[in-house]
C-alpha cells in the first residue's frame, strides 16, 4: 500500500522501506526547538534525568519571543535559565533580543527548517513548516529534552485527511480565511492524531506565506501536521536560504487518506472565528458590526512581512477609529526592517497605530496588549479560548490581516470590502 | 488502583483554562497547582485533592504544548484524567511525565460529577462505585506501556542507553 507524504518522511527517518498508520516508530530528528516558555522546563528534566550531552549543537534551536523584552522579573529568570543552558552546550542557532523573532516565523526566514525534514519544537504551532513540505510538529518540553538527548522521538505514524484544494482565492481571501473555513467544517478536533494533507491545484494559487498561515493553524483543528507539496514556490522561497541538502517528498499515487475535504477557494469569504472556539467561524458580511476594543495584527499566524503589507494597504492614508487601541508586531527584525524600507512603518504610525519589536506577546496574553472585563479584539493569532488575550471575560475574534485593519479604520468588526469600496 | 472523587468538565478543555498562560513564568509544579482550572471553576485549587479523578469529554487538553498542563493536574493531586479521547500533545506529554491518563468515551459520558470513581491501572477497568458501573478504557501500546513503566520519557532512554 502506498504512504502519504507525511508517512514517507517519518519512515525516511526511521530507517524503515515503509510505515503504515497507528506505527509507533522512532525518528532521527532535523531540528530540536524550545522558546523561553517550555526550554526552562526541558533543561529541569534534562538535568534531573542526569544527561550531560545534547546529541548536537547545530541540530537544536532555541529563541526567546514569547515574554521578552522580559516582561517580569520571572521572565526574565526564564531567559536566564535557557541563556544560560545555550552557552554551556555553545548551542549554534540561539536568538535572544536584538536577533530574536517569532519562532515559526524566523526558522523558515533563516533556513533552518527544509522540505523533507523531521523537526519537533515544544510549542504547539511548530506545526508550520508543513508548508516547506517538512514533517514538523509541536511536543512538549520532556519530548524537548529527549530530542536534545538523543537526537531521536518516538511517533506514531498519523492517518491522513486530504484537504483538495481548487479554484484562486478572491481578493480579499487569504491563508487565514482557508484556514479558519477549514476548522469551521471539520471542527477542533476534526483532524485529531491525524496529518492534513493539502493537495489539488489550488496549492499553486497559495503564497508561501499564505501555506505558513494554513499549516501554522493545522494544530487548531486538533492535526499532527499539516502539510503542503514542494513545488517551484517552495523551491523559490529555500533557495538562498537553505545551504544544505534536501529532499522533496511526494505522495504515492495509491496513499490512503481516511477522508477527503474539498475547498474552492474561488468560493470562499473573508472568514472570522468568534469566541471562544476557532470553530466558530462565520463569513464577515454575517457579523460585520460587533463592537471591538482593540485590534491585533502580527503572532506566528500572520506577522509576515505580506501580513503587514496586507493590512498596511487599508490603513494608509486612514485613522485608526477613536477608542481603538490597534497593535502592530512584525514577527522578525527582518520583517519590521522591511516594513521600514517599504514605508509601511510611517503607514502604521501616522494611523495611529503602535508598532511593536516582535514578540507573541497579547496572543497568549502575556504582555503588550491584554484584554480587560468585559473587552473584545479582532486579532490575527490563532487562538480565541476563555482567558486566552487576558481577563476571563474578555473576547477574542481570529481574523485576517486585512479585516483586523478593515475593523481598526471602521471602529467595529468591518469587511476590508466595505471599506475599499467607501472610496 | 486508586479510589477517588470525581470532577468532571465538558468537551474541548483547552491547556489555556488547565494553566492560564499568565502563570507560566513560574514553572514550579506547587505554583502552577495553586491556579489549575481557575478560569472555569475556581473552586477546584481551593481544595486539596489527593487522589481525586478527573473526567474529561472530547478533545481534552486542546491547544497549547505546554507540559505545564499536565504538570498543573498532577500537583493538584489528581490522580488521573479519564476522557472521551485527549488532544495529542496532551497525550504525549502525560506520558512522558508518566501521569496515567485513560481514553473511554462511555466512561467519559456516563460518569457524573461528584462520583466516586476507582480506576485499576493494571487492566484498564474503570468502575463508577456510585451507579455500580463498569467500563473498559483503551490499552496502551506495549511500546507506550514500557515509558509508562520506566516512569516517563526520559528514565526510558536513560536507562535504554545504558542498555
Amino acid at each position: 500500500m502506498g504512504m502519504t507524504m507525511t508517512q514517507k518522511i517519518l519512515a525516511a527517518h526511521a530507517g524503515l522501506a515503509s510505515v503504515k498508520a497507528g506505527d509507533l516508530i522512532e525518528a532521527k530528528l532535523d531540528l530540536v526547538l524550545g522558546n523561553d516558555v517550555t526550554t526552562p522546563v526541558a533543561v529541569k528534566v534534562f538535568e534531573e534525568t542526569g544527561f550531560s550531552e545534547i546529541f548536537d549543537r547545530d541540530k537544536i534551536a532555541i529563541l526567546l519571543d514569547h515574554y521578552t523584552p522580559c516582561k517580569d522579573i520571572k521572565s526574565a529568570q526564564l531567559c536566564k535559565t535557557s541563556r544560560e543552558f545555550a552557552k554551556r552546550f555553545s548551542i549554534t542557532h540561539f536568538y535572544d533580543v536584538g536577533e530574536v523573532g517569532i519562532e515559526h516565523a524566523l526558522l523558515p526566514e533563516k533556513g533552518l527548517v527544509a522540505p523533507g525534514e523531521v523537526i519537533i519544537g515544544a510549542d504547539s504551532h511548530t506545526c508550520t513548516y508543513g508548508a516547506l513540505g517538512a514533517f514538523s510538529t509541536g511536543v512538549g518540553s520532556t519530548d524537548m529534552a529527549a530530542g536534545m538527548a538523543s537526537g531521536e522521538n518516538w511517533f506514531k505514524v498519523p492517518a491522513a485527511i486530504r484537504v483538495e484544494l481548487t479554484g484562486k482565492p478572491g481578493r480579499w481571501v487569504s491563508g487565514k480565511d482557508v484556514i479558519l473555513h477549514l476548522i469551521g467544517k471539520i471542527g477542533v478536533d476534526g483532524a485529531l492524531y491525524r496529518s492534513l494533507e493539502f493537495t489539488g491545484p489550488g496549492v499553486a494559487e497559495l503564497s508561501m506565506d499564505d501555506r505558513f498561515t494554513i499549516s501554522n493553524m493545522a494544530i487548531e483543528a486538533g492535526a499532527k501536521n499539516g502539510i503542503f507539496p514542494v513545488d517551484e514556490k517552495t523551491r523559490a522561497y529555500v533557495s538562498g536560504r537553505v545551504t544544505r541538502a534536501w529532499t522533496a517528498y511526494e505522495a504515492d499515487p495509491d496513499a490512503e487518506y481516511e477522508s477527503t475535504v474539498e475547498i474552492d477557494l474561488g468560493a470562499l469569504q473573508p472568514t472570522v472565528s468568534l469566541p471562544h472556539l476557532p470553530s466558530n467561524t462565520r463569513v464577515i458580511d454575517e457579523v460585520k458590526g460587533m463592537a471591538i476594543d482593540q485590534v491585533v495584527i502580527g503572532s506566528c499566524t500572520n506577522g509576515r512581512i505580506s501580513d503587514m503589507r496586507s493590512a498596511a494597504k487599508l490603513l494608509k492614508g486612514r485613522k485608526v477609529a477613536p477608542g481603538i487601541r490597534c497593535i502592530v508586531i512584525p514577527a522578525t527584525q527582518e520583517i519590521s526592517l522591511q516594513c521600514l524600507r517599504e514605508g509601511l512603518t510611517e503607514i502604521f504610525l501616522e494611523a495611529g497605530c503602535v508598532f511593536s519589536v516582535p514578540t507573541c506577546g497579547p496572543c497568549l496574553g502575556g504582555h503588550m496588549g491584554c484584554l480587560a472585563e468585559g473587552e473584545r479584539a479582532v486579532s490575527t493569532t490563532n487562538r480565541n479560548f476563555v482567558g486566552r488575550m487576558g481577563h476571563t471575560k474578555s473576547e477574542v475574534i481570529l481574523a485576517s490581516p486585512a479585516v483586523a485593519a478593515a475593523s481598526a479604520v471602521k471602529g467595529f468588526l468591518a469587511s476590508p470590502a466595505d471599506l475599499y469600496e467607501e472610496e | 488502583m486508586v479510589t477517588g472523587k470525581v470532577f468532571k468538565y465538558g468537551n474541548n478543555v483547552d491547556t489555556d483554562v488547565i494553566i492560564p498562560a499568565r502563570y507560566l513564568n513560574a514553572p514550579s509544579p506547587d505554583e502552577l497547582a495553586k491556579h489549575c482550572m481557575e478560569d472555569i471553576d475556581p473552586s477546584f485549587a481551593a481544595a486539596p485533592h489527593n487522589g481525586d479523578i478527573m473526567v474529561g469529554g472530547w478533545n481534552f487538553g486542546c491547544g497549547s504544548s505546554r507540559e505545564h498542563a499536565p504538570v498543573a493536574i498532577q500537583a493538584s493531586g489528581i490522580a488521573c484524567v479519564i476522557a472521551a479521547s485527549f488532544a495529542r500533545i496532551f497525550y504525549r506529554n502525560a506520558i512522558n511525565i508518566g501521569f496515567p491518563i485513560l481514553e473511554c468515551p462511555e466512561a467519559a459520558e456516563a460518569i457524573q460529577n461528584g462520583d466516586t470513581v476507582s480506576v485499576d491501572f493494571a487492566t484498564g477497568v474503570i468502575r463508577d462505585e456510585t451507579t455500580g458501573e463498569d467500563f473498559q478504557a483503551v490499552a496502551f501500546p506495549p511500546f507506550i506501556e514500557n515509558i509508562i513503566a520506566h516512569g516517563g520519557l526520559l528514565p526510558y532512554l536513560k536507562a535504554r542507553q545504558k542498555g
